[in-house]
């Protein structure tokens, strides 16, 4: 194995994109180390993101959303207190994520490319309306997270492509978010259903929604069908019946949670923890 | 397959080893550096007991590069104890019995240590909590949690 450390993105696409065999990028580490030690992926060439200069940082963009580094880990996103006030919904998320050591390592772009239909750190990323700047061989390109995974372990980057940095869009008034999950423990388990609302209200009724649903598909879902199911609403008792509504039949395919007990495992780059 | 040459602080002393790519920090800590006191419990970071700080960030050293290492600031157990005078988390753990077979203990307390390091008066939900990612299948975690508190409030006394 090759062990790489570019100091831009370009070059990081370059190395990946004239690699002859397995190439891995390397960020926080907690899925590629996993994956290398269990045998499931031998890289040829691991390229190390790290070292290329402003990867660790949260900024401010001019339109008042946030960019957010490839390497930041989870615990600096909880700790950035103008981010966690903006977006708790997609912070909450990230801070689902494993332990206090892997939250020390782990990032939101690594839970997004490592593609586990069930990972914490996406779902509030696609109600946000979030963005992924991609740099390739052929150039740089804005993406919507949402059309990031295609599948489990399976993502739209093609050969030499990655992600930058994520960009979410300024929170603007009267707006907030939000990810729960269900687990079946308190800590330290891999989400049976995630579901992650972004929305704003005007007086005491919701203008706007976005709904996503982590776990219960081969990728993370937007419901356009639940978020309509509340906007106008006061959230009241029929809105809530009919949101509950709306969630239950996008996930209707037959399958039960995709992270079942029973089927735990079965992704190849499920979440350490 | 050429080796790379790495050169690191650990507890306070600049070091070097030469590793292969792959090798993870625990192994070079353990297998170059003989400082054995990390252990290996699952090797996929879930158990904790491979727990070291790198640059004050608690990582596991099972996901962790020996190459990423460069330049870092590493802590391990082996650098608590000042001068052969044991930390008070260690001294509080004996006095708890917050051990029995003691391969998670070095784990614990290097994380505890993290832990108070930036809340030096954590909650016992604050506890529990942060020591989710340290496995023990001895103790039931009830008298790490105490000894945990109970260092704690002797480090604020003396601060």
């Amino acid at each position: 194995m090759r062990y790489h450390t570019p100091s831009t993105f370009e070059d990081a696409a370059r190395v990946s994109a004239g690699a002859g065999g397995v190439t891995r990028f390397l960020a926080g580490g907690t899925d590629v180390l996993v994956q290398l030690r269990a045998g499931l992926v031998t890289p040829d060439d691991l390229i190390d993101i790290k070292h290329i200069p402003g990867v660790r940082d949260i900024q401010r963009t001019a339109e008042g959303g946030w960019r957010i580094g490839v390497a930041v880990p989870g615990i600096a996103l909880g700790r950035h207190a103008e981010l966690s006030a903006d977006w708790p919904g997609v912070v909450e998320g990230m801070e689902l994520v494993g332990s206090t050591q892997v939250q020390g390592r782990a990032t939101l772009t690594g839970n997004l490319c490592n593609g586990s239909p069930a990972a914490d750190g996406v779902p509030g990323l696609v109600a946000a309306s979030a963005m992924v700047t991609v740099v390739g061989p052929e150039g740089t390109r804005e993406v919507a997270v949402a059309d990031i995974p295609t599948g489990p372990g399976k993502t739209s980057l093609k050969k030499g492509e990655l992600i930058a940095a994520i960009t979410l869009p300024p929170r603007g008034k009267n707006g907030g978010d939000a990810y729960l999950r269900f687990i079946p423990r308190t800590e330290m388990d891999i989400a049976v259903v995630g579901c992650a609302v972004s929305l704003t209200v005007e007086g005491d009724r919701i203008a706007s929604a976005r709904v996503a649903l982590g776990a219960v598909a081969p990728t993370v879902v937007l419901v356009p069908e639940a978020a309509s199911a509340i906007e106008g609403s006061t959230l009241d008792e029929a809105a809530l019946e009919r949101l509950a509504a709306a969630g239950s039949r996008s996930t209707t395919s037959g399958a039960p949670s995709l992270s079942a007990p029973k089927s735990r495992g079965c992704w190849p780059s499920a979440p350490p923890a | 397959m050429s080796k790379i040459h790495v050169t690191t602080t650990v507890n306070g002393d600049e070091t070097e080893f030469l590793c292969d790519p792959r090798e993870t920090l625990l192994d070079c800590l353990r297998n170059q550096l003989d400082l054995t006191g990390a252990k290996e419990g699952c090797g996929t970071g879930d158990c904790g007991a491979c727990s070291v700080t790198m640059d004050g960030t608690l990582v596991c050293s099972c996901l962790v590069l020996g190459v990423e290492a460069q330049g870092k600031t590493i802590e391990t157990i082996e650098g608590m104890a000042a001068g052969g005078e044991l930390h008070p988390l260690q001294r509080q753990f004996i006095e708890h019995a917050a051990l029995q077979c003691g391969i998670c203990t070095p784990g614990i307390l290097v994380a505890a240590k993290n832990l108070l390091e930036t809340n030096p008066d954590p909650t016992e939900t604050e506890i529990r909590y942060w020591l989710a990612g340290n496995l023990c299948r001895c103790t039931g975690y009830d008298k790490i949690v105490r000894a945990v508190q109970a260092a704690a409030a002797e480090m604020r006394e003396t601060a």
